[in-house]
């Protein structure tokens, strides 16, 4: 057993990318420790206010970046697969387009857009075909939940030209 | 009253027609769902529970049990014909079913699932239900230390018992706990973590970060994988019914699986995982012919599921009497209940005891209802897993995004559900877990109003928290639960742990 974590452990190089993730961590706990420091500042009188519990957990933040630093420097994270980058920023595309269009577009355009993006993520490439179908099938569910379920969804041209 | 006269009141409220109807509703949705693939119950729940929000409390939570309950019978229909499994709690299902489906014993291996949950389903509900009042009356004697450190305990169990690294367990907790803390302070009333944005000011909503871990970082991180995955859907071929054989072959798995699950999940313990590969691993060492396990042996299906499924209702026991959830499923069932003002605990067995045993009740039914629904629809649950991968996340997207919209019409909102989706991808890819994130989120608050209220009772005496023998009792468990896969890691024992990785559920 011990024979094997050496040898894997002198083959294994640096990771860089976890790297990164601990200085991820570390910007998240001077972050909080900086909040923190700054709720000091209204009256507190005692020793356990607010900034008690962001304080410590940014201490556990910064201990587990120092932590992350010396696995990263083992290389003790595991393997990663070769990820395909073009569907990842097609779906993106498709929530960040319903986030912009959803006030103005309404509910089903919007959402028929993220149908029709993360469906050519996914190697659908008939957008003319994907893009109406979404839209009708977002028309339907905000019909169900807005009509039946009384959920309130933005309504926008489509919605107002039938309800 | 007795436990049998607040059961009995409970089947009357579950009884009522319109609560049959939500039943009905939940366990069919939570079926459909649970059986997408990539969906596992924490998901299925987290998606159902905008379909809840105007719906009374009562009716809502008996239809969110049902989604629970349902959710986990759908996947089992995805391990078994999918080797695929839709939650990680059915990876050891998987191991045998799909051999068993491959071999053209489909049926059979949906029917011992089936009805083996049911079995289990059924007296760890029953366990439930009479275990539920003594840790009540436990949990009054509770002070805010010990609450506290439960919850610790909770932690420890969530993040790095299992799993293959605690330091990938902690990070994900205390990203958890960083986002818990972003809004107004509930004692104080200041805004931290907020930088005069109004919309944190409410705080990061639990179903928001579940569903964009869950749902789109899932997505994302499927995408991203290409067209390398092939799968192949296995057709349910030959006979539905079991044999009489495998009657024989099944009973005795499907009782020790649940005696394994139940106590596994009713303990802060984390997921239903744990007690699947126990149950596996019971089996395999018990059967006649331990070489037909890896090829398809019944009883690796039996025993797995009735331990899953009974685990599902052992971790109801601390979150109906202690407020404490142990998974992430667990964990959006608290927020559901929040969202009406109900904290559960052993106060709401008090004050709302008609609530309380209804749900428990309508459990019960539940799985009645979801054993007639699989055994003879089967051939309908199957189709949905026929459907193609494009539209299948497409459509996941978009009920993702709709339960965000209808809790909170925001631009922000949405941007907050990208922005997790992406951190959700990114620990996907470097295996980090997402429930300790979840549970941060939910529990952190809690814990920390517990700790404050403790510290202030003993006027800021850090000592008062090992002061009780009860909160020390349990922290000194907890420490026991950190170090000992720690060292056990150490010395290179780590892979027993890692097989038992708490992801989804």
């Amino acid at each position: 057993m011990s024979e094997d974590n050496t040898s894997s452990a002198t083959t294994r190089r640096p990771d860089w990318a976890a790297f990164i993730i601990a200085v991820f961590l570390f910007v998240v706990a001077g972050v909080m420790a900086w909040d923190a420091s700054h709720l000091k500042t209204i009256a507190q009188y005692d020793r356990i206010g607010p900034a008690t519990v962001p304080q410590v957990v940014a201490f556990g933040l910064f201990c587990l970046g120092v932590w992350t630093v010396a696995e990263a420097w083992r290389g003790e994270f595991p393997e990663r697969d070769r990820q395909e980058v073009a569907p990842v920023i097609w779906i993106v595309a498709g929530l960040a387009g319903q986030m912009l269009l959803l006030r103005v577009a309404g509910f089903s355009i919007a959402t028929g857009i993220l149908f029709a993006l993360t469906a050519r993520g996914f190697g659908k490439r008939k957008l003319w075909f994907s893009l109406p179908l979404g839209i009708v099938l977002s028309f339907v569910v905000w019909a169900i939940f807005s009509q039946l379920l009384q959920l309130t969804l933005p309504a926008g041209p489509l919605e107002h030209l039938f309800f | 009253m007795s436990t049998f006269e607040f059961l009995w009141q409970g089947i009357l409220v579950a009884m009522q027609p319109m609560n049959l109807v939500y039943a009905l509703v939940g366990v069919t949705l939570g079926t459909a769902v649970g059986v997408l693939p990539g969906i596992g119950p924490a998901l299925t729940v987290a998606l159902l529970l905008p379909v809840t929000y105007k719906l009374d409390p009562g009716g809502s939570l008996i239809m969110f049990a049902g989604i629970y309950y349902g959710g986990m019978y759908g996947g089992s229909t995805t391990s078994i014909l999918l080797n695929t499994p839709g939650e990680s709690a059915s990876i050891v299902t998987a191991l045998e079913g799909n051999k068993m489906a491959r071999a053209g014993r489909g049926g059979p291996a949906l029917a011992t699932a089936a009805i083996g949950s049911f079995v289990a389903g059924l007296i760890a509900t029953l366990g439930l239900a009479f275990i539920a009042p003594y840790i009540v009356k436990l949990a009054l004697v509770f002070g805010p230390r010990e609450y506290f450190a439960l919850m610790v305990l909770a932690f420890v169990t969530v993040s790095s018992a299992f799993g293959d690294s605690a330091l990938r367990g902690l990070t994900a907790l205390f990203i958890g706990f960083a986002l818990a803390m972003v809004g107004i302070d509930q004692q104080t009333g200041q805004a931290r973590l907020s930088f005069g944005i109004p919309d944190l000011l409410d705080g990061v909503e639990v179903t928001t970060l579940a569903v964009a871990m869950f749902a789109i970082g899932e997505t994302l991180y499927i995408a991203a994988q290409g067209n390398r995955i092939a799968e192949k859907v296995e057709a349910v071929k030959g006979s539905l019914w079991m044999t009489a054989e495998d009657w024989a072959r099944s009973w005795k798995p499907w009782l020790r699986g649940t005696l394994i699950g139940f106590p596994i999940g009713a303990m802060p313990a984390g997921g239903a995982e744990i007690g699947t590969f126990l149950s596996y691993a019971t089996e395999k060492r018990l059967a006649k012919n331990p070489e037909e396990f890896g090829h398809g042996a019944i009883e690796g299906v039996a025993g797995p599921e009735a331990a899953n499924n009974a685990s599902a209702a052992g971790t109801l026991v601390p979150l109906l009497t202690l407020g404490l959830p142990t998974t992430a499923t667990a964990a959006i069932m608290l927020a559901g209940f929040q969202q009406y003002g109900l904290q559960p605990g052993p106060l709401l067995f008090a004050t709302n005891p008609q609530l309380v045993w209804g749900l428990i009740a309508s459990l019960l039914i539940a799985n009645a209802m979801l054993l007639v629904l699989n055994l003879p629809m089967i051939g309908l649950w199957v189709k949905l897993l026929t459907i193609p991968k494009p539209w299948l996340y497409a459509g996941i997207l978009l009920f993702a995004t709709l339960g965000t919209i209808g809790a909170n019409p925001s631009v922000f909102e949405l941007g907050m559900l990208l922005a997790f989706g992406l951190l959700g991808y990114l620990m996907r890819l470097f295996g980090y877990p997402i429930a300790p994130a979840v549970v941060g989120l939910i529990l952190g608050p809690l814990a920390e109003q517990q700790l404050r209220r403790a510290l202030a009772i003993s006027q800021g005496d850090v000592t008062t928290l090992v002061m009780s023998p009860i909160a020390a009792g349990l922290l000194i468990v907890a420490a026991a639960a950190f170090l000992i896969p720690l060292i056990l890691r150490i010395r290179g024992r780590g892979q027993v742990l890692s097989q038992l990785a708490a992801n989804e559920d």
